[in-house]
């Protein structure tokens, strides 16, 4: 009985040995440890043997069962291996991947992120406001009283022009630093992005629908050379650390002195091309230090606290990053534009 | 305003190439905007005298002209009917580059053989020369034009073009301009030497002014000037009024222009012989009727300022002057008038009558009273010189109220509070001083400043500060970041959950959209949204109302993308405006998505399906998961939705919104082609109070849970979320989900199945079957009272 069982174990791993793939494998299993395998059957068998042989043949035929299980995984792991190193596993990795549905924030939604997060990183704090306005807000606590020629500076879009409570849709973002400045005392360091309005025709550069950023900073002791600083530090934030920017003099009724700022052409890089009306300089906000009639209004004193105000368009930034043409555009919200951002 | 650098340099030397200059202005606050040489194309054009002119041999119409052009001689073929011998003319030689009379096109002159005469050289026009399009006579150069001169140095000219800004009255004139260049580049301006002869009788006894409106006029001056010869303005003037972009008309007209371009102070010439009595009074209007020049009648209410005769307005104050009185080519005496009017009146009138001009946009920024003085003076003196009048003795002046502006303290404190740098105290009285400002020095630190008079936009010392700094240059203030504290932050949680909403919207596959808060009133009714606001001057019909809904720009944007895009799922999150009593409209933040066409792409692996319903809800799932909140879908009636497929959404008992598939006879009217659409609108201002910030963490189950899947049978209309509640609030329950819904014919009519798989686990220990078969069983009996279902084997 014994040797039978020897002949069974080499017999069997023999068989093993020449087998090459996983369904001859099973065959084998079934063959030698299936219920009815041949192994099994010896063991089923011992019942018939005297008690003394029982006990040497069981605990001969449990060891070549451990042994074949053994060798059997050895086997299975084997052949797997074979067929992964042989490359039997490959498939076309060049077909395209399962969909999964693309979405993409707004251009307007990505650019606002952008400078709000320059600005954060400042220590400025975002906050918004109403687009329909009173015109005391976005004309007259700007310093831009009724029948003031700076008023041409924003074509108006009218609610209504009743002499107790003109209303309208906000020509700029700068009415909340008003609103800002009336709820809080200083320190004040806000941006303030939003949509704003203005009765102009539309064409590739113009809208009369458009979005700004408007930032406000009033403390004791904040001066002109704060001013360029920051917006220095924005302008290197959005278009690159070697980007050269320029501070000319310009007029805003609620700034004084007041600026402009525009950054070095980065199409010609100041030689002066179309971009650039071939100045070689891309004028980007208006600026300029808060003026006194201004912190006067919101009861600041104007003695002791000074600050800087700014206002961007936040299409242009975008547009200039990404030599977009034209405008409209924006909010034609034609999917074949919107993807590629 | 368009700056002659020519005229310039009568009031100031320009040391610097114009191309420097228009910099320094730019940087200064002048903006130039554009440059134009005048005469930079004009190699090899000189100023020629024409000394002999004979018959064409074999041309009636063609002259031959013997120019001399300076110890040389030359014969050439014309044919202008205007030369005569003696003119001074514009000779071209051989090699000019000058513009053909019939192209338009810049040509190289060669000689040439008009009918048998060789022309070696040619008798410009103004067109040729590229200065207008004349191209039928030729130049006549005044007669003091040196022979022989290139033309180009003798009339050649650059012209800036400066936007001047609002604040800047006084640099809408070239001595303002002059001004500015002299202090740019260290150099010291000179005003206009000033000085005629007052030949004729006391002005007062041909003339009286009274203003009966000291409010609304508070200076007016007046010269009289009698036996003016009407004609034309010599040429120098002409040249100077084209390269700023006017039109010469006739030397009383080009001198009131000129001088207006010179002082920034407009001028009006009354023709004296139709003003009855030469009394002119300055008053309202009293709603007559006034003929102004341009032969359009107009109504002088009481709002405007009239310039009157006895009885009659003769002109509307500062915006144009009447027919009635205007000069014409008989005129010999000329009232001469220099106002000062009320600005903001001035500009309310012209926008009123639509009629800015030069002068209204002048006086609508506010010039100095002084100014008008200096001006008629001005103007007299060219009168006098130009037009061989005679001026009356004196200067009518009603000047009722004599402004006068105390000087400025200005202190070295203020300066580096506002520009955070120090100025030496000399440095700044020397860019005061060369703009015309009087500078006393109280101390070491404190300048007394007193304001000329034609800078009426300085009042306070940061005014002054803005002077220093923009001369000095803006590039010499150092660079510095914020150095004081960082204010307190207050929350804005609307900002922040707007933008987490988007994130999770765009993490969704959807492509978000802005579109415009203007429509049309037309697309809000289809839908029955809210009555609007309207605008009171909008663009266009399409941008007359304040949206109060976010649906009709959406499906208008469904309707434009759809055409080239397979699937769309898009959103907005954008306002709405609610009228309100007393107050400014209620501006309330709304998310609107819609969702359309195929789930997914087509694709060699994937079957494309439409989507439905449950994927535009399963979009939302993510969301109110996201966002922690648990939303309610009950089903509800939308007019643009189809019925029965339509929910209205609710968080802690309050309605926040809707989602439905879009009922196809609202999709036509907006020209939407796809179908099905599926909508979706979220008030967020109704949301975001609803969000409650995260609690404590539950603790990871250490038991494993033991799943059961039950099919009930239950009446067709049932929603499943009712099951699912009953199921959810039983002890043990962890989780449900539905996997199955099932109708069809084998079941009884009326009934459908709905299979949920169900975890029951406990976090004390492992449940044994027993356990769990005595809870599901209670279930089963509790869901067939409540809700008459039954279990299906
Ligand atoms: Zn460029």
């Amino acid at each position: 009985m014994l040797n039978d069982l020897d002949k069974l174990k080499s017999q069997a791993i023999a068989e093993l040995q020449s087998i090459t793939d996983a369904n001859s494998i099973e065959d084998w299993r079934v063959a030698y440890l299936g219920r009815k395998g041949k192994l099994t059957q010896i063991l089923r068998g011992l019942s018939t043997l005297p008690i003394e042989e029982r006990k040497a043949v069981g605990a001969a035929a449990n060891d070549i069962k451990v042994l074949l299980d053994e060798e059997l995984n050895k086997r299975h792991r084997a052949i797997k291996e074979a067929s992964l190193d042989g490359g039997a596993q490959a498939i076309d990795v060049t077909l395209p991947g399962r969909t999964v549905p693309l979405g993409r924030l707004h251009p307007t939604t990505q650019i606002i992120r952008q400078i709000n997060d320059a600005f954060t990183s400042m220590g400025f704090e975002v906050v918004e406001g109403p687009e329909v306005e009173s015109d005391y807000y976005n004309f007259e606590a700007l310093n831009i009283p009724k029948d003031h020629p700076a008023r041409d500076m924003w074509d108006t879009i009218w609610i209504s022009r009743d002499e107790a409570s003109p209303t309208l849709l906000r020509t700029h973002t700068s009415p909340m630093q008003v609103r800002v400045m009336e709820k809080r005392q200083p320190p004040v360091r806000v941006v303030v992005p939003g949509r704003c309005y203005r009765y102009e025709a539309t064409d590739a550069t113009h809208e009369s629908i458009f979005f700004q950023i408007e930032g406000l900073a009033v403390d004791k002791g904040i001066t002109f050379a704060d001013l360029k600083g920051t917006l220095y530090e924005f302008a290197k934030r959005l278009f690159g650390a070697e980007r050269k920017v320029r501070f000319r003099c310009d007029y805003f009724p609620f700034v004084e002195p007041g600026v402009d700022m525009s950054i070095d052409c980065f199409v010609c890089g100041g030689k002066g091309c179309r971009l650039c009306s071939n100045t070689g300089w891309i004028e980007i906000l208006g600026a300029g230090m808060v003026h006194p009639n201004v912190l006067r209004g919101v009861g600041y004193d104007s003695d002791i606290y000074t600050g800087f105000a700014f206002g961007l368009g936040v299409e242009r930034i975008f547009m200039l990053k990404h030599g977009i043409d034209d405008i409209r555009l924006f909010y034609g919200d034609d999917l074949r534009f919107l993807k590629q951002f | 305003m368009k700056v002659s650098i020519n005229w310039l340099k009568d009031y100031v030397d320009v040391i610097i190439p114009a191309a420097d200059l228009a910099h320094k202005l730019t940087m200064s606050g002048n903006e130039v905007e554009g440059m134009e040489v005048i005469g930079a194309a004009w190699d090899k054009v000189v100023v020629g005298h024409v000394v002999a002119l004979e018959p064409h041999p074999d041309a009636d119409r063609l002259r031959l002209a013997t120019v001399e052009l300076g110890g040389e001689q030359m014969t050439v073929v014309c044919g202008a009917p205007n030369v005569q011998v003696n003119d001074k003319i514009a000779f071209a030689r051989v090699g000019a580059k000058l513009i053909d009379g019939h192209s338009g096109e810049a040509m190289e002159l060669r000689p040439a053989k008009i009918r048998g005469v060789v022309s070696s050289g040619m008798v410009c026009s103004e067109m040729e020369l590229g200065m207008s399009d004349n191209h039928n006579e030729i130049i006549v150069l005044s007669p003091d034009a040196p022979v022989g001169m290139p033309l180009a140095e003798y009339m050649g000219d650059t012209v800036l073009d400066i936007t001047v800004t609002p604040n800047r009255a006084d640099c809408l004139s070239i001595l303002g301009i002059a001004r500015e260049t002299a202090a740019l580049t260290g150099k010291t301006m000179t005003m206009p030497e000033v000085k005629y002869t007052e030949d004729g009788e006391p002005i007062d006894k041909s003339v009286s002014v009274a203003i009966a409106d000291p409010d609304l006029c508070y200076r007016y001056c007046a010269s009289l000037i009698t036996g003016v010869k009407i004609g034309p303005s010599p040429e120098w003037m002409q040249r100077r009024l084209l390269a700023s972009g006017m039109r010469p008309i006739s030397n009383i007209v080009d001198i009131t222009n000129y001088v207006m371009l010179e002082y920034g102070q407009p001028l009006h010439a009354f023709d004296y012989e139709r003003l009855p009595g030469g009394k002119v009074i300055v008053r309202r209007g009293k709603g007559e009727k006034l003929t102004t020049i341009d032969d359009v009648d107009r109504k002088i209410t009481p709002h405007m300022l009239a310039i009157a005769d006895e009885k009659n307005p003769i002109a509307l104050a500062g915006v144009m002057g009447g027919e009635a009185s205007e000069v014409n080519e008989k005129t010999t005496t000329i009232l001469l008038e220099s106002a000062n009017f009320n600005s903001e009146n001035i500009r309310r009138t012209a926008q009123a009558m639509k009629m800015r001009s030069e002068a209204s946009l002048r006086f609508e920024k506010g010039l100095s009273p002084e100014l008008a003085f200096y001006a008629v003076r001005r103007a007299t003196q060219l009168i006098v010189e130009l037009t061989g009048g005679v001026a009356a003795k004196g200067i009518v002046d009603v000047y009722p109220a004599v402004v006068k502006y105390a000087p400025i303290s200005l202190t070295g404190d203020r300066v580096r509070q506002v520009l955070g740098t120090d100025i030496d105290q000399d440095e700044m009285v020397g860019v005061l001083e060369t703009l015309g400002f009087e500078c006393e020095r109280k101390s070491t630190v404190e300048l007394l400043v007193s304001v000329p008079y034609w800078r009426t936009d300085v009042s306070l010392p940061v005014d002054l500060i803005e002077e220093i700094a923009r001369i000095t240059g803006y590039d010499q203030i150092p660079t510095t970041l914020l150095s004081s504290e960082i204010p307190q932050n207050e929350s804005h949680p609307m900002l922040a959950f707007k933008d987490k909403v988007r994130d999770i919207l765009v993490g969704c596959g959807m492509q978000e959209i802005i579109t415009y808060p203007l429509v049309s009133r037309e697309t809000l009714d289809k839908i029955s949204a809210p009555e609007p606001i309207r605008l009171l001057n909008p663009l266009s019909a399409e941008q007359e109302y304040l949206r109060t809904s976010l649906k009709p720009s959406m499906l208008m944007k469904v309707a434009d993308n759809e055409k080239h895009e397979q699937s769309l799922g898009l959103f907005e999150i954008g306002r709405i405006y609610l009228s309100r009593e007393n107050e400014l409209p209620d501006e309330r933040e709304v998310l609107m998505g819609s969702i359309t066409g195929q789930r997914g792409q087509k694709t060699w692996n994937t079957a494309s399906a439409t989507v439905d319903f449950y994927d535009a809800k399963g979009i939302l799932e993510v969301l109110f998961g996201r966002l922690g909140v648990d939303a309610a879908f009950e089903p509800a009636e939308d007019e643009t939705l189809v019925k029965g497929r339509c929910a209205s959404i609710a968080v802690a008992g309050q309605a926040i919104g809707v989602i439905g598939q879009l009922d196809p006879r609202v999709a036509e009217w907006y020209e939407v082609s796809s179908d099905p659409v599926y909508l979706f609108e979220i008030e967020l201002d109704k949301l975001l109070p609803l969000v409650e910030p995260l609690g404590e963490y539950t603790p990871i189950a250490r038991f494993p849970g033991s799943t059961r899947d039950i099919s009930l049978l239950v009446d067709i209309d049932l929603p499943s979320q009712k099951v699912q509640h009953i199921i959810e609030d039983t002890k043990l329950v962890s989780s449900v989900a539905p996997f199955d819904v099932y109708t069809g014919d084998k079941l009884p009519a009326g009934k459908k199945t709905l299979a949920y798989s169900i975890v029951y686990q406990s976090s004390e220990r492992t449940l044994t079957d027993k356990e769990v078969n005595k809870v599901q069983d209670g279930l089963l009996k509790r869901l067939q009272k409540t809700l008459g279902v039954t279990l299906r084997q």
